[in-house]
């Protein structure tokens, strides 16, 4: 089996980041907003945060990997059938996703060491702080947090809206490829 | 005869002035004044913190302290639990609300003197918006020159506060509806 993508399609490598990727999304988000509600007396607040840095450094960790597979093996071009318009479009979402996710993850680590403490991930190992020096550096970083992960939702709403566009209304292949087809 | 009537003329003239209270900016340039709180963790060990930004001043005179007055402004961001994280809730919503209360001031309506300097300070404490009176036991320290030419004068004052009473009223269980205030204050002679 082919790990690599080619010119037509995607291997199973970048497709199963991709996916990875979404799920491990869309779980820290829904995580993140559960999280904050809670009281203090609820049994996840303390394990909820943890899971959540945990996750999110993992994550991190799979988008260097991800982007490291994506410069040793590019993405297949877009379908001939796609206009300039919609390459555009797709490629400036797409580009936007890994910038806002990468700050994303970058603001979070800034929030939980901004007094000097490391990032526990699973208790396996830890993330050491580096910045600490930003003016009320927790506030600033997460009031940034919560903007950027807003941010990103509103981007994976216009990429799902493209793919379901291309499946739906063009029929076109786009959808399929992300599915190993 | 002339050398001498200058500084008895100067001698009447110093016991003739009336006697004022004397005025005190409270040292938060050098850090000789700390707005700590203590508030019980679960009930089974007390958290300390404190604001560490506010600057202030007090009048005071030894000779008629029921005359002494204090003000004192707090900027409420600049709370420290030694957490970020904690610190950060802390000033959200769900506690200072620092973003609409950037503020919390103390200004001083009596002081009661008990004698051995031992007091009660009372005043108004604004927090969280909302104006409360406040009464704080206050023991004074000491005061004298420094060893920089200036005068000095410190005194203690402890007080508590039910959050509820500001609108703070995050559950953080039974024990933790009272914060208590250790104020530390030295202030400078102006």
């Amino acid at each position: 089996m082919q790990m690599r993508n080619d010119t037509e399609r995607y291997g199973p490598v970048a497709i199963l980041l991709h996916w990875l990727v979404a799920l491990t999304v869309f779980g820290l988000f829904g995580l993140g907003l559960w999280m904050t509600g809670l009281t203090y007396y609820d049994p996840w607040y303390r394990q909820g945060p943890a899971l959540h840095k945990s996750i999110g450094v993992l994550l991190f960790l799979v988008m260097v990997a991800r982007l490291a597979w994506r410069v040793y093996s590019p993405p297949p071009p877009a379908l001939p059938s796609h206009s300039l318009l919609e390459r555009a479009a797709a490629h400036t979402v797409h580009l936007w996703i890994y910038l806002i996710l990468f700050a994303l993850m970058l603001s979070g680590y800034l929030i939980s060491t901004a007094d000097g403490r490391a990032i526990e991930v699973f208790g396996l190992f830890s993330i050491p702080a580096t910045v600490t020096s930003i003016p009320q550096q927790e506030d600033f970083a997460g009031a940034i947090h919560w903007y950027l992960a807003l941010f990103l939702m509103a981007l994976v709403l216009l990429h799902v809206a493209g793919a379901l566009k291309h499946h739906f209304i063009d029929r076109d292949r786009t959808l399929k490829r992300m599915l190993g087809r | 005869m002339k050398k001498t009537i200058i500084p008895l003329l100067l001698l009447i003239l110093g016991a003739a002035a009336p006697l004022h209270a004397a005025d005190y900016v409270i040292d938060t340039k050098g850090a000789h004044a700390f707005i700590q709180f203590r508030i019980s963790h679960l009930g089974y060990s007390w958290l300390y913190g404190r604001f560490n930004d506010f600057d202030g001043k007090f009048s005071y005179d030894e000779k008629n302290p029921a005359a002494a007055k204090v003000e004192v402004n707090i900027r409420t961001a600049s709370i420290d639990s030694n957490h970020a994280e904690r610190d950060k809730h802390l000033r959200g919503k769900d506690f200072l609300d620092v973003g609409k209360f950037p503020g919390a001031k103390f200004i001083s309506t009596a002081y009661e003197d008990k004698g051995n300097g031992k007091g009660m300070l009372k005043g108004n404490l604004t927090l969280h918006g909302v104006t409360k009176p406040v009464s704080i036991d206050v023991e004074h320290i000491g005061a004298g020159a420094d060893p920089w030419g200036g005068q000095r004068r410190g005194f203690f004052g402890t007080t508590r506060l039910v959050l509820k009473d500001y609108g703070i009223d995050y559950d953080l269980g039974p024990a933790s509806r009272e914060v208590y205030l250790d104020l530390s204050v030295e202030g400078i002679k102006m």
